[in-house]
Order: C-alpha cells, then sequence, then structure tokens
C-alpha cells in the first residue's frame, strides 16, 4: 500500500471524526494572544462556526483523530477493529501544524482531537495529552482546544488533559447499559460515568483555587458526552432520563445526540437506514427545555408516548406539553411568573425577557406581543393580554390541528 | 432645519456630540437632517453645536449608549434621525428603555442585531491568504460586509492574530496590523489580494472529508452561511458536487455493509 501524504492522512482521519456531534468552541475562559507569542483567543460566551457543511452542521474547530487504528471493536463505530476502512496515524507534530496553519487563516477556532485506542489507554492518552501540551507550551496557542479522554486511562494523563484544554469529554455512547454492552463490549457504563466523576471533581477544584488565588493554573472549564440515537432500542424516555442523570450528576455542559448513521463497512447488528435526524432534533429540543425552559425530566417524560416511550414527531416537545396539560393556559401575559410564560409554545427565551422588561413600563396589547415574537398567530390560543383572551380554544378538541405547523418538504436546495 | 455633518458613516462621537447640544437647545427630531461627509445639500446652514450657557447635561441609561454605538454601524440612512429620535424620549422617561415592544425600540434593536450578526460573521469567514513579503510572512484578506463594521471589529482581529501581520481589505476601507500598530487605509477591490493559497486544498479536503452524506441538510446550511458569503470563501467551489454525491454515497455505504449472500 502506498504511503500516505498529508492529505491523504487528513481524508481519512477527518472522515473517521465526524460521527462525533459535538463541535462547541464555548465557555472557554475570556483571552487572547495579546502580551504572548503565539496567535488564539477565545470568547467567553458563543463560539464561532467558520463554515457550514451541506449537512448543515458547523465546522468551528479542526475534528480529526490522533488515529483511527483501534483495539476495541464497538459495533457502531467506523474505526472498530474488525472494520476493514484504511488505517492512518498523525504524528503529534504534523497535528499542531496543521491546526496552527488553519487558525492563521481564520479558518478555526481550534482543535478537537480524539483518537482510537492503540497500545493501551494510557498510550493514546499521553500522544493525545502531548499534542495539547506543544500547542500550549511550545507555541504559546491561545485558542481552543477540546480533548477526548480515553476511558481508563491513568488519572494524572486525564489531569494533564485538564490542565491544556478548555473542555474535554468522554463518550457514554449509549443510553441504556444492555446497549453499550451489546454494540461496545469492550466498554464499562461504570468506568465512563467514574471518569466524568473525577474530572468534575477537578473541574470544581479549579474553580475554586481561581476565586481565590487569581493565577491559580488554567484548567478546563466544562465537559461533554455524546449519546448515539437509533443504534440500540433505547427509547427517548431512556435518553432523556440518562441526560438528566448526567447533567444532574456531573454538571456536564452539553449531552449531544447523534443519530446513528451509515458508516462505510458497518456490522451487520446495525440498522441499515437512514440516520433518524428528525428523532434527533426533537431530543435536542427535549434537552433545551430542560436546560433553558425550567422543565423537569418527568414534564418532559410525560409529552412521549405512555406505550413506545418516544416523543411525538410531528409537534415538538413543548407544545405536546402544553397540549396535554391544557389547564394551565392561557398565560396572563401582563402578570404571569417568568415560568409560567416560558411554557408558552412559541414564546422563546428572548421573547420571554421582552414582555418581563416591558410590562414593568405598561400592559402589552396583542401587538406589542407581536413585536417581540416571530408570530403571534401560534400564540393566540395560549395567552391573555390587554385586548386579547381565547375564547375557550384550549378546549378545543382539534386544538392541535390549529396550532402545529403544516408538514413542509424538507430541504429543498434554495436556488 | 438644522443640518449635521458626520465624519464618517461610522461616527458615534460624532453623533453624539452633536445630539447633546440640540437636545440641550431642545430642538425636536422632525428638525434635524443628518449627514456624512461630503453628501450633497447646500440648502441649509450648519447647526450650532455650542452647548446653551447653563444647559443641564442629559443623563441617559447605559444600555441606551450600547444601543447607539452598535445601531449607528447599519446601513440605514435613517439611523442617526431614529436614535436622536429615542434619545428625545429617554431624556423625559428612561423608563422608554425597557420598554422593549415599543415601535421605536423595537425598530432599533433590529438594527442592532443585524449589526450583531455582520460582526459576529466577519469573525466567522475572513479568510486570509498568505503572502510573502521580503523575508517576512502577511496575511490577507477580503470581505464585504454588509455595514460600516470594519473599524468596531478590528479589536477582535488584533487579539486574536496579535503576533502577526495581517491586512483585512473592503470596499470602503482597510485595516493593517503590523504587530504593534493598527492602521486604517482606503477601500481596496477583491484582485488585490492573492489569487490563492496553497494551504486552501488541504482546508478543502479537510471540509469534504468532515461532511456526513447521509445527514444531507442544505437548508441548514444555507440559513447560516448564506451563498453572498461563498465567493471568499474557498472550500465552497466544492458545495455542488458534494450534494450532488451525496444520495449516491450512502446508498453504496448500506450495500456494502449488506451481509454477503
Amino acid at each position: 500500500m502506498s504511503r500516505l501524504d498529508m492529505a491523504g492522512k487528513l481524508e481519512i482521519l477527518a472522515d473517521a471524526a465526524k460521527y462525533d456531534a459535538s463541535c462547541a468552541s464555548s465557555g472557554a475562559q475570556k483571552r487572547d494572544s495579546r502580551g504572548g507569542k503565539g496567535i488564539g483567543s477565545t470568547t467567553a460566551s458563543s463560539g464561532i462556526c467558520h463554515s457550514y457543511t451541506p449537512d448543515g452542521r458547523c465546522i468551528s474547530l479542526l475534528k480529526i483523530l490522533l488515529t483511527n487504528s483501534c483495539i476495541f471493536d464497538c459495533h457502531y463505530c467506523i474505526n472498530r477493529k474488525s472494520s476493514n476502512v484504511r488505517r492512518a496515524r498523525f504524528t503529534a507534530k504534523e497535528v499542531v501544524d496543521l491546526t496552527l496553519s488553519f487558525y492563521k487563516r481564520n479558518y478555526i477556532e481550534g482543535l478537537f482531537l480524539s483518537s482510537g485506542i492503540i497500545g493501551s489507554p494510557d498510550y493514546t492518552m499521553e500522544q493525545i495529552v502531548e499534542v495539547a501540551r506543544s500547542l500550549r507550551l511550545d507555541h504559546d496557542f491561545r485558542g481552543y482546544i477540546h480533548l477526548k479522554t480515553i476511558p481508563d486511562a491513568d488519572p494524572m494523563l486525564v489531569e494533564a488533559a485538564g490542565r491544556f484544554a478548555d473542555r474535554v469529554s468522554i463518550n457514554v455512547e449509549l443510553p441504556t447499559v444492555p446497549g453499550l454492552t451489546k454494540l461496545a463490549p469492550e466498554k464499562s457504563a461504570p468506568r465512563i460515568e467514574g471518569a466524568m466523576g473525577q474530572m468534575r471533581l477537578a473541574i470544581e477544584d479549579s474553580k475554586d483555587a481561581r476565586r481565590r488565588y487569581r493565577h491559580a493554573p488554567r484548567f478546563a472549564t466544562g465537559q461533554s458526552t455524546q449519546m448515539i440515537v437509533g443504534a440500540d432500542d433505547g427509547t427517548d424516555r431512556d435518553i432523556v432520563g440518562r441526560a438528566a442523570h448526567l447533567y444532574d450528576r456531573f454538571g456536564l455542559r452539553r449531552v449531544y445526540y447523534s443519530a446513528f448513521s451509515p458508516i462505510p463497512d458497518a456490522s451487520a447488528v446495525l440498522p441499515l437506514k437512514r440516520p433518524p435526524l428528525q428523532r434527533e432534533n426533537r431530543l435536542y429540543q427535549a434537552d433545551w427545555l430542560m436546560r433553558f425552559y425550567t422543565f423537569t425530566p418527568e414534564d418532559v417524560a410525560q409529552t412521549t408516548d405512555p406505550v413506545t416511550g418516544m416523543l411525538p414527531l410531528d409537534i415538538d416537545p413543548k407544545l405536546a406539553w402544553a397540549l396535554k396539560f391544557r389547564e394551565h393556559f392561557p398565560v396572563d401575559v401582563n402578570r404571569a411568573p417568568k415560568e409560567a410564560l416560558l411554557r408558552v409554545p412559541g414564546l422563546g427565551t428572548k421573547a420571554v425577557n421582552g414582555i418581563l422588561s416591558a410590562r414593568r413600563v405598561r400592559r402589552l396589547r396583542l401587538e406589542d406581543v407581536g413585536r417581540l415574537t416571530v408570530s403571534v398567530k401560534k400564540l393566540l390560543p395560549f395567552i391573555i393580554c390587554e385586548d386579547w383572551r381565547p375564547v375557550r380554544l384550549t378546549d378545543r378538541a382539534d386544538l392541535k390541528a390549529l396550532v402545529a405547523p403544516k408538514p413542509v418538504q424538507l430541504d429543498l436546495f434554495g436556488a | 432645519m438644522e443640518v449635521i455633518r458626520l465624519e464618517a458613516p461610522d461616527d458615534f462621537d460624532g453623533w453624539r456630540m452633536a445630539a447633546r447640544a440640540l437636545a440641550a437647545r431642545g430642538v425636536p427630531p422632525e428638525d434635524v437632517l443628518w449627514q456624512v461627509g461630503d453628501e450633497v445639500t447646500d440648502l441649509f446652514a450648519g447647526a450650532d453645536l455650542t452647548m446653551p450657557q447653563g444647559a443641564k447635561t442629559l443623563n441617559v441609561p447605559k444600555d441606551f449608549i450600547d444601543l447607539a454605538r452598535m445601531a449607528v454601524l447599519h446601513r440605514d440612512p435613517q439611523r442617526f434621525a431614529l436614535l436622536y429620535g429615542l434619545l428625545i424620549r429617554v431624556g423625559r422617561d428612561p423608563r422608554v428603555m425597557q420598554d422593549r415592544a415599543d415601535p421605536l425600540v423595537r425598530r432599533l434593536s433590529v438594527l442592532v442585531k443585524a449589526i450583531r450578526r455582520d460582526i459576529h460573521k466577519m469573525r466567522a469567514f475572513v479568510r486570509f491568504r498568505e503572502m510573502p513579503v521580503g523575508n517576512r510572512v502577511r496575511y490577507i484578506s477580503w470581505f464585504e460586509p454588509d455595514h460600516h463594521i470594519l473599524r468596531a471589529n478590528a479589536g477582535f482581529f488584533v487579539g486574536r492574530f496579535a503576533n502577526m501581520e495581517w491586512s483585512i481589505l473592503t470596499p470602503d476601507g482597510s485595516v493593517h496590523w503590523d504587530g504593534d500598530v493598527l492602521t486604517e487605509g482606503a477601500g481596496a477591490s477583491s484582485s488585490d489580494i492573492p489569487d490563492e493559497d496553497p494551504t486552501e486544498k488541504i482546508w478543502e479536503t479537510y471540509y469534504a472529508s468532515i461532511f456526513n452524506p447521509s445527514r444531507l441538510m442544505t437548508g441548514a446550511m444555507l440559513r447560516e452561511m448564506p451563498k453572498k458569503y461563498w465567493k471568499n470563501m474557498p472550500e465552497t467551489r466544492l458545495i455542488t458536487g458534494m450534494i450532488a454525491g451525496a444520495r449516491g454515497r450512502e446508498l453504496e455505504m448500506i450495500e456494502r455493509s449488506k451481509p454477503k449472500a
């Protein structure tokens, strides 16, 4: 087999990394390259997407594997031992050079580095840490770094990863333990959660130290994880429950949901079908309800089908909740507390904040609410304002037909 | 009618000085004409901008200043007049700023939202090309912002690329960083930057490889990366081919994974 050049390796090792949905470059400590000798900056709030591919995903970080060789044989993974994809391996220096040369041209916010497991978990982790070390210490790189940590690596190495990275992550992979046992026989849910627990402590310790000593060493500010959706028979209720547990127990910044999609040379135990993108979207919506709309995991679970445990696909979970619990509506925009406003389908967090601010000055009419939202029409059955009160609309049996979005053909490539 | 001539389309300080003097004299918004640079109109004399004796300084909430600083960057020719109108109302009742459903507050907020997006997209979609200059290297970009954001956005690039030498050229002006000092220059044209940068080929390899053909969602891509930006982003020349080949690649992967008969 011919030797691979840089582009050849990149083709293989980016292709191998794309099934990890995470790409965020947000939530780092704000810093820039002034006063240093290298390049790079991070924004404290939202990250930057430097490009978008036709799958609608953002390119924020250079997302690659160090190598796609792996001693594990996880069925859902393109890089598993028994797959016959072509293998490649970057040296640490190659990854460092590639990151810097992309960054200088403003293609990326930084690096997201993961790896197949070669040799041992410790050896693999050492290689990953070496890339980050070199970027930070040899080149004074101040952009974003996200490192995948290897489940059974030495805690000292994982700690080192945290010192150089802004974010670290370890994937729980599947929502249920039987799913993990079946599809990733070498991985263990308790060991994955154990590693997350250690990382949570390290992140909290460093936050505490920085509060007390301004020059305390920097450390990652958050961790995240990913669950594959549709590869095992975990229901949406299972997934939401598991996510809530992970947010609660490990203080995760994000849980990513990745619809299982066909991979080259897939294992025969997996579904051969199009990825369940609509389902993935509904899970992200449910996740948002828990993170930004004060929904409890039980609230979300109540919108799933009692028999199948799945979220409805035709309407979003917030609307599903409102249709099921109509006694909470209509909500008076001039009087209701914030939590009640956040439950109104069609009112986002910005609109709710706008309403709360404006109603301190005067009582709001329908046209005022209209100026604060995208579409006031959908809100009509659910709100009361100075000049509007729905006439028993929430009692109507056909309410869903009135407010549910019309089915549209998805994704025609616009002119 | 009083005419105010501002020095530049993003001249916030000029607007603020003039607006303070006009408000102190109680000049109503409909009696002021705001102009930038040498735009025509000799019909009216320049306004008197001396502060009247004993005039009270107008105190305005900080969120008004934040909004005004952003809104002046918009191309909307009405922006200075709209802001002066809001200033007069804020002077009477500072609570107007909280009333986000107020039509004028709303209209200006929409301008600010467009500015924030323009600033964000510039930070995202500027692409530098490497150019040797003597024995050093300079990174040069051509970008076409929708609004007058170049000067306001330059600080971001200084912070990020403090130890590089770079230039960002736009139709209306340019900024240059030499590692120490930021200088401003005239507008330029797209032919003023190098034709290519060899690293773009490698970047395109990455772009093509990170794409998942089973998840085609061009609508989501276009929402965040409208076609008007494409011509200055090298990777976008691959998009048409990537879309055309996507379904075939997906079917091939499914076919190859089927158990052999």
